[in-house]
């Protein structure tokens, strides 16, 4: 199992500057409301950025855009060098193989046990696998989340927090190289908020992915963040590391870090 | 104080009427911008699934299991609605058979009904609520819990895994559960006339089959095809396209039952129409 008891300090950690994802003036509207006014951002290599912001702000839309869920009115994504918009099918279901998506509602399959939830993506990604490297995969994934004994569990039959670390489990089974995380802890009590927050270091650690996290929590930011965006009213608002958001004297942040 | 003028009043009026005029107009041409949006988001699901099903990686496990959930799940439903059907025509056309004494006539009539029409049209209605029902409801729950975008981001198409499957398990599931039906409504049949009357199992059975021909059989078995077709698109369409909110779930399943239990019924005119012509 990945240990929930080491350093949260995610930002000591050397970030390597590569970017892995690029957003250039993204604009994304629904009806005559405009979500995300001009967002731009860069996620390095390695790193945990955490996208801060109140319910509302356009932070679920933002990465659901990177992935192309939603199409973007306007600006580019790019992701690992490729303009996402850009992709045709094909293409765009190769990029997606290597980013991981962990949905706030967990999204596992209600039809499928655990173990089913997770062959689901391994056998389509990683086709050239056997049933015997498949099962060793799955267990060593369950381990890494803390929920060896999970294995044949119907999705109802889990706390909110098993559902979310099943979820991520699901995730780093096919190995991305990027996470996107929307809004982790959500829902969740203190405690495994922060065993939440504590397993995203390990897996940036583990996994070497580069993550963006998007959430409200403060502490999930405290823990997991190398550096934070917050968005207010669909527009880049502050950038930087936490101590700069700590010392900040502008209400709108004040209000988060109090 | 202010001076009444009628003129300025009629004209008040008149320019009142007027904006009303102009917004249900307004409004009335939104809703056929509606309508045909919605018709043209059908077609281009329509061809999004009939392309994907043609397309290579069929999802073999998943359209078997679903084959399962479609036909030998609707069993217990359709054995008891068949039998009930048989008994019912029976029960009901036998005093008027007899009043002509023509109760010889009744394992005849009764089977070519059932064949033909009751058969067909009943078990698809009743596959309309169950089937169309739960596909609507579980495809909206899925879309609702992000379940379905949970399966795209993982690579993997939803209209091929979810879609197709489900549209084929009925489209060949529905049919065999007609014969099914139409069976034991024979069989309900020969029960009902045993009620009243006496009548051996080979006797009945023989009166049955002799008053069938080919031509009975085929455009029945056929219009079946399209019905599971109609009830498999119609619940998928609906569910895949249902809105974020949990209302959405409800709506989705209570629209498929309608929208597909009314094409079920137009399908059949327009194959009673087809099979007139023959």
């Amino acid at each position: 199992m990945i240990s929930t008891q080491t350093a949260p300090c995610a930002s000591t950690e050397k970030v390597n500057l590569k970017e892995v994802i690029e957003i250039n003036n993204l604009r994304k509207g629904f009806g005559s409301e405009d979500v995300l006014i001009n967002v731009s951002l860069n996620l390095y290599s390695g790193e945990n950025l955490v996208v801060l912001g109140k319910s509302g702000s356009g932070k679920s839309v933002l990465i659901k855009c990177i992935v192309r869920l939603l199409e973007p009115d306007d600006g580019t994504i790019n992701v690992l060098g490729e303009n996402v918009s850009a992709l045709d099918h094909r293409s765009l279901g190769e990029l997606r193989k290597k980013i991981g998506f962990l949905f706030q509602s967990g999204a596992l399959y209600d039809s499928m046990t655990v173990k089913q939830n997770l062959e689901f993506p391994l056998r389509r990604i990683k086709k050239n696998l056997n049933q015997k490297e498949i099962n060793e995969k799955v267990k060593e994934v369950l381990e890494n989340v803390g929920l060896s004994d999970a294995l044949n569990k119907m999705p109802s039959q889990l706390s909110g927090g098993m559902r979310k670390r099943i979820s991520l489990a699901r995730t780093l089974v096919v190995d991305p190289m990027i996470m996107l995380y929307d809004e982790p802890t959500t829902g969740l009590d203190p405690v495994t908020s922060n065993e939440i927050s504590l397993l995203i270091n390990e897996v940036k650690r583990k996994y070497k992915t580069s993550s963006i996290i998007i959430t409200h929590d403060i502490e999930c930011a405290r823990t997991s963040a190398d550096r934070i965006i917050m968005l207010l009213d669909g527009e880049v608002y502050q950038e930087g590391e936490l101590e700069k958001f700590e010392k900040s004297d502008d209400p709108s942040i004040k209000s988060f870090f109090k | 104080m202010k001076k009444f003028n009628p003129v300025l009043k009629v004209k008040n009026i008149a320019t009142g009427q007027s904006i009303r005029l102009i917004e249900k107009t307004i409004a009335k041409t939104a809703e056929a911008g509606n309508f045909l949006t919605n018709i043209a988001d059908v077609f281009l699901f329509m061809t999004r699934v009939t392309k994907e099903a043609f397309s290579r990686n069929f999802e073999f496990k998943e359209f078997l299991r679903q084959c399962f959930q479609v036909g030998y799940k609707s069993l217990p439903l359709i054995s008891v609605t068949g039998v009930i059907m048989g008994l019912v025509l029976t029960i009901q056309a036998r005093p008027a058979l007899l009043s002509f004494g023509a109760v010889s006539m009744l394992p005849g009539m009764v089977a070519v009904s059932l064949i033909r029409e009751m058969g067909p049209v009943i078990t698809a209605l009743i596959c309309a609520g169950k089937i169309g029902s739960g596909m609507g409801a579980e495809l909206g729950s899925m879309k609702v819990s992000e379940q379905i975008d949970a399966m795209e981001v993982s690579s993997t198409n939803p209209i091929k895994f979810l879609i197709v499957t489900r549209v084929l398990a009925a489209t060949l599931m529905i049919p065999l559960l007609v014969l099914y039906a139409d069976a034991l409504g024979i069989l309900g049949c020969w029960a009902g006339a045993n009620i009243k009357g006496e009548v051996t199992f080979v006797l009945f059975f023989s009166q049955a089959f002799s008053s069938i021909e080919f031509i009975d059989f085929i455009p029945a078995l056929v219009k079946t095809f399209f019905f599971g077709a109609v009830i498999g698109f119609v619940g998928c369409y609906k569910g895949y396209t249902a809105g974020r909110g949990t209302e959405s779930v409800g709506i989705a399943a209570n629209s498929a039952v309608v929208l597909s239990s009314l094409l079920v019924i137009i399908v059949d005119l327009i194959a009673v129409q087809i099979t007139d012509m023959l």
